[in-house]
């Protein structure tokens, strides 16, 4: 065992942990002041990825992402991934977990992607159910992700923001609000994302991610955004997290950057940047 | 929505977009639901690129993808841990006919695979160099060693140790003879060694629980035992020792 950093992430900015930044964050960290990993990649037995987490953890609050649990899937959670799950926090004693709305095995076949669901009545019990157990293996509150979505269903009758603070009220979870997923989504399917946004029950966020996406087109002609995490922030983004940091005061804000992953100053860059609009709200 | 029918839909791009997906005016989601082809697919292709290097390099990029998508079509993970994705891409490579002209790729694949599980493998500290040499002979040949968890051996009829050396860090071209090698891990990067012939009986034998003693016998008289050990001892991979009582 050994002496986590910290039981809560700090009102600042994190980013995502890559392997390739282990000695700039050692060396030169600031202005992130937080970490997160997506727990799969730590689920080995030991070796490097365990070895540089242990030793990041006894400077840095950690925040653990699920990024495999299907919490938005038809049939039971995995629990022999949820035992996994449970193994990696008594461990790491992580300041937060999260994982995503959303859905990503069917039957024995995982999909490696977060994939959309129908926003009903009968997905909010479900989805409330998988909650409810995931919170009571792990012994803590989590923290649930508004995805991406790049497409809708006929069947749906419930507003996103209602689906999650639904689902909150029954679970007791609490929201991680990704500003660039509600960019994302409000472009691809036509809705105002200020609106979005003053609708949200920032009372539940535990943390804000930002990203970047890239622009693609439908069938039709019309702007497709795709969460791609492989390139800055774009300033419309910056512009709605301002507003909500405005309105909601400072928050845990994550910088994600997965692919094409620069070097270190240009994601500390990022980092400073959401410093500097964290700041004046404090 | 029925998952069984979108995830068809996802692994299957000649099928149809399923039913009941729509854009924000109604209309029927098109491409948009290849976001989500497109992310399965191109994630696990990835996957499979950062897993296996040098079947990539041998392969050539392009191919390695077509390659890879049939791969993941066949064999989508059964595991949310996409650090062990692509176990069966040896038998995979190995039951697929426009490749077999290259007979070698499954024990490359083999290899890289073992190199994977050795680096996320549960860590062990050795046991003091000193401990073994301290030991009478005939007391060691009794004795059955623990070896480490991240120690993997691949057995091939081609020069497999080789070709991985040539392809990363440029050895000499590989000769055509039957080849055997020893992943092991002394600190965090895991490394393949090159066995002398029989080794990897030997290594079998000993990773099977058996005496020194009994894994050296199948191995015959010209065997060198002393290099093997000062392989295992400098690789870290030997982690205690229990001597036979009875």
């Amino acid at each position: 065992m050994f002496d986590s950093a910290a039981q809560h992430l700090p009102a600042r900015p994190g980013v995502g942990y890559k392997p390739q930044h282990f000695k700039d964050i050692l060396e030169n960290p600031a202005p992130v002041e937080w970490l997160e990993i997506h727990a799969e990649n730590y689920m080995g037995d030991g070796g490097r990825p365990l070895a540089q987490l242990r030793h990041l953890a006894e400077r840095f609050a950690i925040s653990v992402h699920g990024v495999g649990l299907s919490i938005g899937g038809e049939g039971g959670l995995d629990e022999g991934h949820l035992a996994r799950l449970k193994h990696l926090c008594d461990w790491l004693k992580p300041a937060s977990f999260s994982e995503h709305l959303a859905w990503s095995s069917h039957d024995d076949t995982f999909l490696n992607d977060l994939l959309p669901l129908p926003y009903t009545a009968a997905t909010v019990a479900r989805v409330a159910d998988h909650i409810d157990r995931v919170q009571e293996v792990l012994g803590r509150r989590m923290l649930l992700e508004n995805p991406s979505s790049y497409l809708a269903f006929q069947d749906a009758d419930l507003a996103e923001v209602e689906f999650l603070r639904e689902v909150a009220t029954r679970t007791g979870c609490g929201l991680l609000l990704d500003v660039n997923n509600v960019y994302v989504s409000a472009t691809n399917l036509d809705f105002d994302a200020e609106a979005y946004l003053a609708d949200f029950p920032v009372e539940l966020v535990g943390e804000v991610h930002l990203g970047g996406h890239f622009a693609d087109m439908d069938d039709h002609g019309a702007p497709l955004l795709i969460d791609s995490h492989g390139c800055e922030v774009v300033d419309p983004v910056w512009q709605l997290y301002a507003g909500l940091i405005g309105r909601a005061g400072p928050l845990p804000t994550l910088i994600e950057w997965d692919n094409d992953v620069p070097d270190w100053p240009v994601l500390a860059a990022e980092a400073a940047r959401a410093a500097r609009i964290l700041v004046p709200a404090a | 929505m029925k998952e069984s029918a979108f995830t068809q839909a996802l692994l299957d791009p000649d099928l149809a977009v399923p039913t009941g997906l729509i854009d924000a005016e109604g209309r029927p989601a098109g491409r948009r639901f290849s976001v989500y082809r497109n992310n399965v697919a191109g994630s696990l292709i990835e996957a499979l690129e950062q897993g296996f290097p040098v079947l990539q390099k041998l392969l050539g990029e392009t191919y390695f993808k077509a390659l890879a998508g049939a791969f993941l079509r066949q064999h989508p993970p059964k595991s949310r841990l996409m650090m062990f994705y692509g176990a069966e891409m040896p038998n995979f490579l190995a039951d697929f006919p426009p490749l077999a002209n290259l007979p070698y790729l499954p024990d490359v694949a083999r290899l890289e695979f073992a190199l994977r599980e050795a680096y996320h493998a549960a860590d062990a500290a050795p046991i003091a160099a000193e401990t073994l040499a301290a030991l009478a002979p005939e007391r060691f040949m009794a004795a059955r060693l623990h070896l480490a968890p991240a120690l993997r051996w691949v057995a091939s009829k081609y020069p497999v140790w080789s070709i991985w050396q040539a392809n990363t860090s440029g050895g000499a071209a590989p000769q055509m003879r039957p080849e055997s090698a020893l992943v092991l891990r002394p600190g965090f990067d895991a490394v393949p060694h090159l066995l002398p012939p029989q080794g990897a009986d030997v290594i079998a034998a000993l990773h099977a629980g058996t005496t020194v003693g009994q894994a050296l016998e199948q191995a015959g008289e010209n065997f060198d035992i002393t290099a093997l050990l000062g392989l295992l001892i400098q690789g870290g991979a030997i982690t205690g020792l229990d001597e036979d009582c009875g």
